[in-house]
């Protein structure tokens, strides 16, 4: 079959600008034109210029593997579908065109279809409009274009007949062919416009409907490369013919390969390397930004010194504990989380801040930063919706009317609990995120009680993008955001520690009262603290401390007492409506949780394992090594301390990098510029260094599988009564027992003039 | 990570949170070439850790001339000393399968579970709690051989296939180019095929015997919904 695409194209090539072979162009490049169609006419032709002879050719030219039985079906098929006796020779000189065609489009192809074939060829060209008229498949598209042109081309229809001839031969078959038709003249031309005309009466069969679908097969796209048969067999040939190789047959496979490469050659050169390199170069650029050093307005520079002392912490110092301990992220990834913390601190008006942790998640992973606001500049409040109480259903009903009254149900939603204020219990701290440091920083909103309390309840891997909505029983009031900041809160409240005495609760408050009540929620650095030995703190867990509030069940950290509340707002019910509160469950009684600075020793132990595994960061240079602290209830979560120093600032960074700056302490800002970054953190002496860190999937250990909640039983929704309570309408029989009764009671009191009224009642109830 | 290239490896994989200390690292990059020496693999891989309460373990493991054989593998404490764990075997699974919670970090530890067990006593038939004793170095062994099982992947083109059947690193591997590493079916899973025989005639025409021999990580369960990212 290969053989007849590049007579095709030489065809093309030689013989006719004009006609170009239409029938396949739609398909390939390399013009594997016209494939039956104008040859067959061609073919048709050929008898009539006396090629009749030539009705064994089809088996030689086409390929090897034409099976002798095909050109006899050719003939027989091409016989029974050109009446005119002009064409019944055709057929033998058609045959090879058939055979050729099916080579295009069906080599493969079982007999019978083969035999179907030729029928379906002499239509076409007759009835290229006709085929024009069909819908569908490219085959028909392709006729019509072909088709057209052919009919343009009919004029010069004498190349088939070379192409017939050329098949006689065994060898250089092609170039024979080409030859023949270049020599030939356009006798046939008119021959074509009569087997056109009877051709036309014919109506599409199924050889035509066969040919369309093995066309449609050649040019089916292949998925992975792109290309399809069709193309590729012409352009092979279209090689083959050009180049004109010895022992062609030989060497044909190695042909189809050095065509298929140089397809790929050219994608990589120019589409596929640029789309490749996309999203690597776009993170480059983010990233780029950090690395560029700001500019610094001047007129804030003062204000930012005394202040900013405190707000970028030395992450590559705590990074480098971290490491010590087997937990981290690598150098790089820890240095551009520094320039983006350093960024953070930049933008925004930030009194402190420190890098909580990461966040891993199943598309993309969050970085989190723990950051306290500057006093009195707290970002304005994004409008946050009201939380919704919820009064008794009674108010609300008492005043429809009393006649479609419905009943009222039990169900009572439970109050909700206003979440905390800013800046103390769990929303003491304000949290940013981003995804990849590079990327901007996104504010957490302020967490509610009630999210942690069913964020206790839920168990959800991150997507790491903030929008995600969270489906969950029990729904949770919030998107990923919100899910988000209730595990930190959860995180920093369960994991949150420091060595013991390196806080310590201020002079000023202390007052018993609101120790019982609130506990103490503030606390400051203890500045005689003068750090524990490393080994006591791997030894001993009571000598480090929580730092952070525990949460209470009620999902805040100061007990908030529900019915205090709402006393105080409905002060004007009815002391019914009081009775009625009080019988709500048992939320009466405080939570009380362990307070401020608790040694972690108190923590619940998980199944008689303890809640925390102490290490010393490496057992064969103790002298150095830091204590590390790791959760057991979260994994995740890690603490190091570094116990006491001999000497002070050995280690410091920055005064290596004062050294080099070499001046005094007075001109702060040139240094601060020439640094990078403040150094004027060196203005607190080197302390004991403790810090906490997190690395994880946001989850809470458990030893088992998470399951969720059941789903509570289905509540009664209203008292059941005999106004609602279903019964059977009464029967027939009753309804008339009953009426009898009726009467039977009137009957006795007919002397009365009561008995009158009773009848109408009983009217009314019939 | 191979041995061989594990500091690379380890700072790739960095982004976890999990990394190893100075010492730890440098430990191991001696003692692995050691254990390749002695125990004459073809190539030492470094499994990773198994946190305990008292002591982590790590875990190496080495491969033979064919790369799909069955592993062996080590553990140690200290990244220095390593002592052969035995092959994993169904009974093991089963019998630690009942364990929950930590592992302690101590090799000898062993786990108590009690158990109901019918007893037949002459013609009573009864009920006895036995107290099963489970050592934590089986569960260790069932432990790391059910994470292999999961989650040991290995990308497309990285191992071939030779005809006479064993299997071989392929050194003209390059890594998977991004259009393909974003496809979850150009990563298989580095274990004996359990699905590849299930797949229908017409998958199986599209796969390239020498290089898809093992399953594919597309039909994994759960499925990836998202196709974002």
């Amino acid at each position: 079959m290969e053989d007849s695409i590049p007579v095709n194209q030489k065809i093309k090539h030689q013989e006719l600008g004009e006609t170009g072979r239409p029938w396949e162009e739609t398909v390939t490049t390399s013009q594997a034109p016209e494939l039956g169609l104008s040859e067959a006419l061609e073919l048709e032709q050929g008898p009539e210029t006396g090629l009749q002879p030539r009705s064994s050719p089809p088996t030689m030219p086409l390929s090897g593997a034409r099976t002798p039985d095909r050109p006899v079906d050719d003939l027989v098929g091409l016989r029974a579908s050109f009446p005119s006796s002009a064409f019944q020779e055709l057929p033998s000189t058609l045959s090879p065109l058939a055979l050729a065609r099916q080579d295009f489009m069906a080599p493969w192809q079982s007999d019978k279809t083969t035999s179907v074939i030729p029928e379906a060829e002499t239509p076409h060209f007759g009835h290229l409009e006709q085929l024009s008229d069909k819908g569908g498949s490219t085959l028909h598209q392709t006729c019509q274009s072909k088709g057209n042109t052919f009919h343009q081309s009919q004029q010069t229809k004498y190349p088939l007949y070379e192409l017939r001839d050329v098949s006689d031969h065994t060898s250089k078959q092609k170039e024979l062919r080409f030859d023949i038709f270049q020599e030939d003249d356009s006798d046939s031309n008119c021959h074509l416009d009569q087997p056109e005309s009877g051709a036309s009466q014919v109506a599409p069969s199924m050889l035509e409907i066969a040919i369309q679908n093995t066309k449609a097969y050649l040019l089916k796209t292949s998925s992975k490369s792109g290309l399809n048969l069709y193309d590729h067999l012409s352009e092979m040939l279209t090689k083959v013919l050009d180049k004109r190789p010895e022992n062609a047959v030989d060497i044909i496979e190695n042909i189809s390969q050095d065509v298929k490469m140089e397809h790929f050659s050219k994608k990589l050169d120019t589409l596929q390397n640029e789309n490749e390199m996309l999203p690597t170069y776009e993170m480059a650029e983010k990233q780029k930004t950090l690395f560029l050093q700001g500019n610094v307005e001047g007129a804030d520079q003062e204000l930012e010194d005394e202040i900013a002392e405190h707000a970028l912490p030395n992450i590559m110092e705590s990074a480098f504990y971290f490491e010590q301990a087997g937990v981290g992220l690598g150098t790089d990834e820890t240095y551009r989380i520094f320039l983006a913390l350093k960024q953070l601190t930049d933008t925004h008006p930030i009194q402190k801040c420190r890098f909580w942790g990461k966040i891993l998640g199943l598309k993309m992973n969050y970085i989190v930063a723990e950051v306290e606001f500057r006093e009195g500049e707290d970002e304005e409040e994004v409008e946050e919706e009201d939380v919704p109480e919820e009064r008794d259903n009674g108010d609300s009903e008492a005043d429809e009317d009393d006649e479609d009254e419905l009943p009222r149900p039990f169900y009572k939603a439970p109050q909700a609990i206003p979440k905390e204020e800013s800046r103390t219990g769990a929303n003491k701290y304000v949290y940013f995120v981003c995804n990849e440091p590079g990327r901007p920083w996104v504010k957490l909103p302020a967490v509610t009680p009630a999210q942690i309390v069913i964020a206790r309840k839920i168990k959800k891997f991150f997507t790491g993008r903030l929008d995600t909505p969270i489906i969950s029983y029990p729904p949770f009031p919030g998107n990923e955001s919100n899910y988000l900041r209730a595990q930190i809160a959860r995180i920093s409240a369960g994991t949150h520690v420091s060595p013991l005495g390196f806080y310590h609760f201020g002079e000023e408050e202390g007052e018993e009262e609101e120790e019982i009540e609130s506990g103490r929620d503030s606390f400051e650095e203890n500045p005689d603290f003068e750090g524990i030995q490393v080994i006591d703190l791997v030894e001993s867990l009571s000598n480090w401390v929580h730092h952070v509030q525990h949460i209470l069940p009620q999902g805040r950290c100061n007990w908030f007492n529900p019915i205090q509340k709402s006393e105080e707002e409905e002060e004007e019910e009815d002391e019914e409506k009081e009775e009625e509160k009080g019988e709500e469950p048992d939320d009466t009684e405080q939570e009380v949780g362990p307070p401020l600075l608790t040694p972690i020793s108190e923590d619940l132990e998980i199944q008689n394992t303890s809640p925390w595994t102490t290490r010393l960061s490496s057992n064969l240079i103790p002298q150095y090594a830091i204590a590390v602290l790791r959760s057991n209830l979260w994994p995740g979560a890690y603490a190091f301390s570094n116990g006491k120093l001999s000497s002070l600032g050995h280690s410091n960074p920055l005064w290596a990098s004062q050294a080099v700056c070499g001046k005094g302490s007075t001109c702060q800002c040139r240094r601060r510029e020439r640094c990078g970054f403040n150094p004027w953190v060196r203005k607190i002496p080197w302390k004991r260094k403790f810090e906490n860190f997190y690395i994880g999937w946001g989850h809470k250990y458990s030893p088992d599988s998470y399951t969720p909640p059941v789903p509570p039983p289905v509540y009664q929704e209203y008292p059941s009564g005999p106004e609602i309570t279903e019964m059977d309408d009464p029967t027939v029989e009753e309804e008339q027992a009953f009426r009898a009764a009726q009467e039977a009671a009137a009957n006795s009191t007919e002397e009365n003039e009561e008995t009158e009224e009773e009848e109408d009642e009983e009217d009314d109830y019939d | 990570m191979d041995a061989e290239s594990l500091l690379l490896a380890l700072e790739l994989a960095s982004g976890s949170g999990q990394g190893l200390s100075p010492d730890r690292r440098a430990s191991l990059l001696t003692s692995l070439m050691l254990v390749k020496r002695d125990y004459r693999f073809d190539r030492v891989l470094f499994w990773g850790r198994i946190l305990g309460l008292v002591a982590d373990y790590y875990i190496a493991q080495g491969v033979s001339e064919d790369q799909l054989a069955p592993r062996k593998t080590l553990y140690s404490l200290n990244c220095m000393e390593w002592s052969l764990l035995p092959p994993a075997t169904k009974e093991m699974e089963t019998q630690t399968s009942v364990v929950k919670g930590r592992f302690m970090g101590d090799p000898s530890h062993e786990y108590e579970h009690t158990e109901l067990q019918k007893v037949n006593e002459g013609e009573k038939v009864f009920e006895e709690e036995v107290v099963v004793q489970i050592k934590e170095e089986t569960r260790l062994v069932s432990v790391i051989d059910q994470i292999d099982k999961a989650v040991a992947v290995i990308p497309r083109g990285a191992l071939f296939k030779t005809p006479f059947g064993p299997i071989n690193v392929n050194r003209t591997f390059e890594g998977l180019s991004l259009s393909e590493a974003k496809k979850l079916s150009s990563y298989f899973h580095f274990r004996e095929p359990v699905e590849l025989k299930n797949k229908t005639l017409l998958e199986k025409a599209e796969l390239d015997p020498s290089l898809d021999f093992m399953d594919s990580l597309e039909h994994d369960i759960p499925k990836d919904e998202d196709p974002r990212g």
